[in-house]
């Protein structure tokens, strides 16, 4: 079974409500993501404001901070990371996995994380 | 005795702010403790004077009160402990992840939402874990003011449902990734709120109108919460020992008017009277004359002190007229009359034929209550924290649940059933209403301190935000914060009694909004009996014992000043309100 993991940058949810703005993008994703588990992929989601551990535990990632913040989040399929800097489109996760497209979605923009530092939600 | 009587370990003292919750806390737990009982008295607002009232400075852990074998008292300081909760949360990282993936993770627990929910988390520590209060026989709660109260009061059940309600893993807990650990003490909070052998819950209320009307709120939500045992304590009835007074006789019956209407649901609990105190209620010795009303000395002819006192508010509202348009914002501890004070310039500006938007911050107001009739030219409106909710919802969904299938919009619908939904939602009306100053005046009375204290943090972090974003963010959010800022925008005037805990706590609103960077435009001096004329024995001696506390404002603290008197007639409707402005 394919294991995909994604190092979100800290944040206060990963469908981006409680941004000062509302971030389309991080709602697509999440739905992305569940539609990835309906193919049978197991889906690990880690923010690194509630989760540093899975961070810390994980050197690639480590380095990857190291060269700056904005390369969250980190994608890491199969312990190989295979995107950093943005969400991507479910067809280029669908790429990425091996797996059959279905409807098409707005393409991949990086944007800002939901609960954006100081944006007085958390 | 005139305090409340309580059998039971736990006990919360609620009401609308002003009203004397902390003294009357402290003077119950006082009362036991000379009894022989072991008590702790702990104040979970943010802006807390359980120091000042017990002379004691406090901290986060319970404190001995000097000179009162069993009494303790702690603070739970908001702040503080969202401090620990942080540090707790990001300390075990340093030197284990890069400086800027810390610097991401501290910003992460710096906002409004972990302040108010690492509080809840220590009240919770206390009530809903036996082992840590054991060493006392009774704990009792000086809640803060009542929309906080009934928030922290709510959130258990909030939180339960919201927990267990959470399906996926993108539930929006935000900060709190520990709260799921967290369930058995915040189900074993709430069963103890409820249980009326465990829990009293006293509902502190003045004899008037308004107070009465909060005390009925909370009880009603209270009973939805589960809470049974409530009692009702009515707190500083004034009857005049004689008639003949206009002061003391419209007092008199101001406050019979207010009782004889006060709802079944109330008369009902069982209740207890202090009678009006002349001389305050801070310290220990005050507290014992609480206690004891009888032992209180009346003195035969109060002394007439000279003192010149500061103008009416008519010069200010002339001010504000001339300006053409802005934002008024009325401030100060909760019960000083910062929303008839708003109301009261509201129709003063209307009357002058200039567009006016009254409107309310505070989940505990009644504006449109203080404004009986209609205005030419004024509207009345109220940020509704559950309406505001509710729009926010609907455009979110809007904007982003077009581009979303079905499985991807049940679980943003779950994300933004988050607490943190309300604090965004409520902020940007906020915003909102301080844009319509742009066109007219908006006149805005503003949360008690310690949540307006904490809007304002949020628009110093919105500030710093929008600053760095380029999104779609509204003009009037971008624009907030330099508009509190501007004084030719925004005048804010710090509303307070002439009075020990209000001119304090007003003294540290103006601390706050300085380093927030708004200057206040004026000080309200509200309800004096010293300018009231009044010859009661009574209220004289409260009108003597105001003189330090007017002369510290005027002297020291503000840089402008109006003051108005205590008034025979109710501040209410037009002509009541209209009064006000001399």
């Amino acid at each position: 079974m394919k294991k995909l993991e994604v190092y979100d940058p800290a944040m206060c949810c990963s469908t981006g409500v409680c941004g000062v703005d509302i971030d389309p993008q991080l709602a697509r994703f999440a739905a992305d993501l569940k539609w990835v588990e309906e193919k049978g992929i197991k889906v690990t989601r880690h923010n690194l404001g509630m989760e540093p551990q899975a961070f810390a535990s994980n050197p690639a990632v480590i380095k990857e901070m190291e060269a700056g913040m904005e390369r969250l989040p980190v994608i890491v399929l199969d312990g190989r990371i295979v995107s950093t800097g943005l969400y991507p489109s479910r067809e280029q996760l669908a790429q990425k996995l091996g797996i059959a497209a279905e409807p098409t979605e707005t393409p991949a923009t990086k944007d800002a994380p939901c609960c954006s530092p100081k944006s007085g939600c958390c | 005795m005139a305090l409340p009587e309580l059998k039971t370990r736990h006990a919360f003292f609620t009401g609308k702010g002003g009203v004397g919750k902390t003294s009357l806390s402290c003077a119950t737990g006082l009362a036991m403790a000379e009894a022989g009982a072991c008590v702790l008295i702990v104040s979970t607002d943010p802006a807390s004077n359980l120091d000042e009232v017990l002379g004691t400075t406090l901290s986060q852990t319970p404190t001995a009160i000097p000179g009162v074998p069993g009494l303790f008292a702690l603070n739970i300081d908001p702040e503080a402990a969202a401090r620990d909760y942080r540090e707790r949360m990001v300390g075990p990282y340093r030197g284990v992840l890069p400086t800027a993936a810390i610097q991401s993770m501290e910003e992460q627990f710096s906002g409004a939402c972990t302040v108010e929910i690492a509080a809840f988390d220590e009240f919770s520590k206390l009530l809903g874990d036996p082992a840590a209060t054991q060493e006392f026989d009774h704990v009792i709660f000086d809640t803060a003011p009542t929309g906080h109260t009934l928030r922290l009061l709510t959130l258990p059940t909030a939180w339960d449902e919201f927990i267990a309600s959470s399906t996926g893993g993108a539930s929006c807990l935000g900060p709190l990734a520990g709260l799921q650990k967290q369930k058995a003490l915040y189900a074993a909070t709430v069963e103890r709120l409820a249980d009326p052998d465990e829990t009293s819950v006293i509902l502190v209320s003045r004899p008037d109108a308004s107070a009465l009307r909060e005390a009925e709120r909370t009880r009603g939500e209270l009973a939805d919460l589960g809470v049974r045992n409530i009692q009702l304590t009515i707190n500083g009835l004034f009857a005049a020992a004689s008639p003949g007074d206009a002061i003391a006789d419209a007092m008199t019956r101001r406050a019979a008017d207010a009782l004889n209407r006060m709802p079944a649901t109330l008369t009902g609990l069982p209740g207890s009277t202090i009678p009006f105190l002349p001389r305050g209620t801070v310290g220990i010795e005050a507290l014992r004359v609480m206690a004891q009303p009888e032992t209180a000395i009346t003195p035969d002819i109060a002394e007439r002190t000279s003192i010149r006192l500061p103008p009416g508010l008519h010069q200010i509202v002339e001010e504000i007229a001339a300006s053409g348009r802005g934002v008024i914002m009325t401030m100060g501890k909760g019960g000083v009359g910062k929303t008839t004070l708003a109301a009261a310039i509201a129709i003063a500006l209307a009357k002058r034929g200039l567009p006016v938007l009254l409107s309310t911050t505070d989940p505990a107001a009644h504006v449109s209550a203080a404004v009986a009739e209609g205005v030419a030219g004024l509207r009345v409106t109220r940020i509704d924290p559950a309406l505001e909710v509710r729009q926010y919802t609907d455009e979110v969904l809007k904007k982003a649940g077009d581009t979303l299938d079905a499985a991807g919009r049940a679980m943003l619908e779950e994300d933004l059933r988050s607490p943190c939904t309300e604090e965004i939602a409520v902020f940007r009306a906020f915003a909102r209403t301080v844009d319509e100053g742009r066109d007219g005046f908006v006149v805005l009375d503003t949360a008690p301190t310690g949540h307006t204290i904490l809007l304002l943090d949020a628009a110093e972090a919105y500030h710093r935000e929008v600053m760095r974003t380029q999104g779609d963010m509204p003009e009037s959010v971008r624009q907030l914060l330099p508009r509190l800022r501007d004084p030719e925008y925004t005048r804010t005037l710090i509303v307070t009694l002439a009075e020990a805990t209000p001119v304090h706590e007003a003294e540290r609103l103006q601390d706050d909004l300085i380093r927030a960077g708004v200057k206040p435009y004026a000080w309200v001096i509200n309800q004096s009996l010293l300018a009231s004329g009044t010859h009661d024995p009574l209220l004289s001696e409260r009108g003597v014992y105001e003189v330090p506390y007017i002369r510290r404002v005027v002297d020291e603290l503000a840089e402008r000043c109006a003051l108005i008197p205590w008034l025979a007639e109710a501040p209410t409707g037009t002509q009541g309100l209209s009064n006000l402005i001399q």
